[in-house]
């Protein structure tokens, strides 16, 4: 789960980790009362939504007036944003952070992350802040620091010293820049995090370590012991249909395609979706149904491809290991009872009772072609689709 | 014996009086897997599906002699659940839940490396179908008719992909030595590369075949491996060319966040190491099938 930098910048403010002060604003009226509580005569202002690339895209701004900040605020807030990492559709701007602004004498790079090769917790440091670090540990590896961190002891004091020392700071300043970075680990600890990057991380003119920018992402699977993190959701930031799709515990992600699809299995949908796309067709979305694929399941998830008004054909792709193909025969056949699908519906079930299955189907009299491997499953539905477009033309 | 489990083998079974952990204990048991002993914390001294039922894996262990373990116990009791397996002598563990935290899994490994090499438990799994080796013993949730018995050894993420393939090489006449399903987590017990070990040292096995997807370093592991320190030919297959970076596919692991993680990216790794990839996913039993041909 994402949340946005204010929030990040909250949680981290409660562990000790320096940052600016700063309010987040719903207006123009809001935002220039936040201003003014700052005082002083130059503010960033950010527009809050869930993606990187936001100071690119014109999402953040140095303010020298409170004009400037509500006019900032009328561009913004209740629009859509679109950055490098937001789609082309973009998303909502629902508020906006008004932060004092600081005197940088130096940007940092700092990370936590979840090392999938090591399997542990991996702070990274970098003396190259504000650029892309995926760049800078291709171009130059060397001014990349790493700490792992021994899940059964925790961060030590000692390493914190050793990666700050890392980052050509003032002697007296590597203190507090230890110190952040350990309270930035234990936030990290603390709240199942999978993510927690500040890029920059920045040393003031005046010798202050501080976080000017925050991203953190939460492991979903943790949520339902951190309700202070599930507190921080923002379902504006998210596609409707997934957390639609993710209210009837189904896993699904929105894609830019016309052939809906439904399959049971997270590598099958994958597989699924890439045999499509070889047979000349591209994917509506990804849905994976669960392994257990119950009628009520088919039925939903159908109704589910069907909100998407581009999807102009359906493949539904089940291999029924647990289940029976004759119940999700069964479940497909009572929703064409109850209503109509204009699309081309191609159904390919596999394993426990397949004969069944496909018996159910054929016998229902209703337009459903079937299909007996993937790859036929697949050059069927974009066959179907092109027909289809041809008839309307 | 195969890789791991064979008819011979006691299996306890954690969390055997849930829902779904009594379905696929039946399941297993019908398959002709020796399940010796369940634990249920609160329900020991009871019988339940015919087996003895013990408050503590320790307990089943001492009194059962079991030797392999599989977990149905809720994610967030997972964990605790697998270490108790590791403390308690078990060699072979499957853990089927699919939820558990990422930050739990990090210190399950930690604590399961912390046991001598020699006899530390083999963890497979979490969110996995399970591991089969055909015809003798069935360890997990699939459907154990669909898998013929043979000489190709099968890794892969994905249950019913798994599936999938399995039933592509039925069809083509190929059997399996024994299926490993690692799961889809971005922590896995096992990684591709320490199963692969096995299989190279196993006389069953004669090819090895993994199923691979988007996300994580493994795939490459294996590569190396291959190329440096195998005998047997190997396939593999990776799912999500066309998955977009950034977003979480299904799996929790699914997800390309960086360079060398995506579908296109390991295919490129994974032939350059000489390994045979199926182009589409209707390919992996005809590519296994050429494999074989070509020893």
């Amino acid at each position: 789960m994402n949340i946005h930098e204010y929030q990040a910048k909250k949680l981290l403010a409660k562990y000790g980790v320096p940052i600016p002060k700063g309010g987040v604003a719903h207006s123009a009226t809001e935002a220039i009362y936040q201003a003014s509580e700052l005082g002083g005569n130059k503010w960033i202002v950010k527009a809050q939504l869930h993606s990187g690339s936001r100071g690119k895209a014109g999402g953040v701004k140095l303010c020298n007036s409170h004009q400037e900040i509500a006019d900032f605020c009328d561009n913004f807030l209740g629009n859509k944003l679109v950055t490098h990492q937001t789609g082309p559709e973009g998303k909502m701007v629902s508020s906006i952070y008004v932060e004092e602004a600081s005197d940088i004498a130096k940007e940092l790079y700092f990370s936590i992350v979840l090392d999938r090769a090591t399997q542990k917790v991996t702070l990274i440091a970098s003396t190259e802040g504000g650029m892309d670090i995926e760049q800078v540990a291709e171009e130059t590896p060397e001014k990349i620091s790493k700490i792992m961190i021994d899940p059964a002891v925790g961060m030590q004091p000692f390493q914190a010293r050793q990666l700050a020392y890392t980052l050509d700071l003032p002697n007296e300043v590597v203190g507090a820049a230890s110190r952040a970075v350990m309270k930035c680990y234990r936030a990290f600890r603390d709240t199942d995090a999978n993510l927690l990057e500040i890029n920059p991380l920045i040393l003031t003119t005046d010798n202050k370590v501080m976080a000017i920018d925050a991203k953190m992402t939460f492991d979903e699977n943790a949520l339902y012991r951190r309700p202070e993190i599930l507190e921080f959701r923002d379902k504006t930031q998210e596609d409707p249909r997934e957390t639609n799709a993710a209210e009837h515990d189904l896993s699904y992600v929105g894609l830019d395609g016309n052939i809906g699809c439904l399959i049971n299995g997270a590598g099958l949908a994958m597989a699924t979706m890439d045999m499509i796309h070889h047979a000349g067709g591209e994917p509506a979305n990804f849905l994976d149904i669960g392994g257990g694929a119950s009628a009520e399941r088919v039925a939903t998830s159908i109704e589910l491809v069907l909100s998407d008004n581009s999807v102009e054909a359906i493949l539904i792709n089940i291999f029924a290991g647990i289940n029976r193909c004759d119940w999700v025969a069964q479940g497909i056949v009572d929703l064409l009872n109850k209503r109509d699908i204009e699309v081309p519906l191609v159904v390919r079930l596999s394993g426990t009772n397949v004969e069944k299955g496909q018996k159910i189907l054929k016998d229902s009299g209703k337009k459903v072609i079937t299909a007996d491997t993937l790859s036929d499953a697949a050059y069927k539905v974009v066959a179907a689709w092109k027909q289809e477009k041809k008839d309307k033309n | 014996m195969s890789i791991f489990i064979d008819e011979k083998t006691p299996v306890l079974v954690q969390g055997i009086t849930g829902r779904i952990g009594s379905f696929h204990t039946q399941e297993m048991i019908d398959y002709g897997t020796n399940i010796v002993a369940g634990v249920t914390p609160g329900k020991g001294g009871t019988t339940y599906l015919g087996k003895p039922i013990f408050n503590t894996v320790k307990e089943a262990v001492l009194a059962t002699g079991a030797e392999a373990s599989i977990v149905f116990v809720p994610p967030a009791y997972a964990a605790d659940g697998i270490m108790e397996a590791a403390e308690s002598n078990i060699r072979f563990c499957v853990s089927i839940t699919d939820g558990i935290p990422t930050h739990d899994m990090i210190r399950v490994k930690r604590y399961i490396n912390s046991a001598p090499k020699e006899k530390r438990m083999v963890l497979t799994g979490p969110n996995c179908a399970g591991t089969i080796s055909p015809g003798k013993s069935l360890l997990g949730i699939m459907p154990g008719h669909i898998y013929k018995q043979g000489s190709v050894g099968l890794i892969g993420r994905s249950g019913t992909l798994g599936y999938e393939a399995a039933s592509q090489m039925k069809e083509l006449g190929i059997g399996i030595s024994t299926s490993v399903g690692i799961g889809g987590d971005p922590i896995n017990g096992s990684s591709f590369l320490e199963i692969l070990k096995y299989f190279e040292n196993d006389d069953e096995t004669e090819a090895v075949m993994i199923i691979g997807e988007i996300g994580g370093p493994q795939e490459a592991e294996v590569a190396e491996y291959f190329q440096k320190h195998m005998n047997k030919p190997m396939a593999a297959y990776i799912a999500g060319l066309t998955a977009p970076p950034g977003r979480l596919m299904g799996h929790a692991g699914a997800i390309v966040n960086s360079s060398g993680e995506s579908a296109a990216e390991k295919v490129v790794i994974l032939k350059d190491a000489g390994i045979m990839v199926a182009p589409t996913p209707s390919d992996m039993g005809s590519t296994v099938a050429s494999l074989l041909k070509g020893r």
